[in-house]
């Protein structure tokens, strides 16, 4: 029986890969990569649409005063960015082969992603709390509310489900079923979930100063 | 293991403050929105490369995934005049 070469590659290797990796990456890093461009497009859409819609009104509501709520924005970065750093210990670790470090590092980003989304679970019903809804809100143009809750919501679906991928993935490689470039792929996730927050904090909140 | 990248941590840090200090100033809002946009895609730019490692990756990668990214990103710019529009031409009173 003839057997092409390709078949004859495939079986003495047991994998599909006839060619050189492209960019010399994995193919999931690869993935992630073009994942966080197209939601880094995405984001970027939304804060154009935000930004379209401040300029065109009149009178957008700047309601946040520093106490409480720029003081919990600036703990919510440190904390995000915390993890990011975290998160940098748990791929170094799984890398180095030292599951135990790696596992603690992946629970300590995981621990800092449910601080963060709790503080800004925490703040949101503050706000409902003063009156802010989708369509309305006390203080100007009722798109503030939409405006608002759909950025900094999208965002904060990014980060729990990027805790629950930590979750999983931190499971996976201390059971040895996953490797540290699963590990790699999930921290390039949160890197960019870290990243979108560094944009969503000037122009949702430090522009909309109560002085 | 994470020394080595304490000292893109704490200027992704110092960035953060330093927004929140310059928000507090006296600047018009187009001068605090280019300053605040200034300083988050310079932190942006340290957590791709250094964060993601993308400075240590094929420079083809990069110049695969950034031109693009950034050229989507300015076309989006093309929305103002109309928003400018909207608010000089409104056809209700406020």
């Amino acid at each position: 029986m003839i057997v092409s070469e390709s078949h004859q590659a495939m079986h003495a290797h047991g994998t599909a890969l006839l060619e050189p990796a492209p960019y010399a990456i994995p193919s999931r890093k690869l993935t992630m990569w073009l994942f966080i461009i197209s939601d880094a497009i995405t984001f970027g859409a939304l804060l154009f649409g935000y930004g379209y819609l401040r300029t065109a009104s009149t009178d957008w509501p700047a309601p946040f005063k520093f106490n409480p709520s720029i003081l919990n924005v600036m703990i919510m970065t440190l904390v995000l960015i915390t993890s990011s750093l975290t998160m940098l210990g748990a791929v170094d670790s799984a890398k180095a082969g030292d599951k135990g470090k790696a596992g603690r590092f992946l629970w300590s980003t995981i621990f800092l992603g449910i601080v963060f989304a709790g503080l800004h679970i925490r703040e949101w019903f503050g706000l409902i709390d003063d009156g802010v809804r989708l369509f309305q809100n006390p203080w100007g143009s009722p798109l503030f509310g939409a405006t608002f809750f759909s950025i900094t919501g999208l965002h904060l679906l990014h980060v729990v489900s990027g805790v629950v991928a930590l979750a999983v993935i931190a499971r996976g490689f201390s059971k040895g079923r996953l490797t540290a470039g699963h590990v790699e792929t999930v921290g390039l996730y949160w890197h960019f979930v870290d990243l979108v927050w560094m944009f969503v904090v000037p122009l949702i909140y430090l522009l909309n100063l109560s002085r | 293991m994470i020394a080595k990248y304490l000292p893109v941590y704490f200027v992704l840090l110092g960035i953060a403050g330093l927004e929140v200090f310059l928000a507090y100033q006296s600047f018009s809002t187009t001068a605090l929105l280019v300053i605040l946009l200034a300083l988050a895609v310079c932190g942006a730019a340290l957590a791709v490369m250094y964060f993601m490692h993308l400075a240590q990756e094929r420079r083809s990668l990069f110049l695969s995934l950034i031109p693009a990214v950034i050229f989507v990103l300015l076309m989006m710019n093309m929305i103002w005049s109309d928003s400018f529009r909207l608010l000089h031409m409104r056809p209700f009173p406020h």
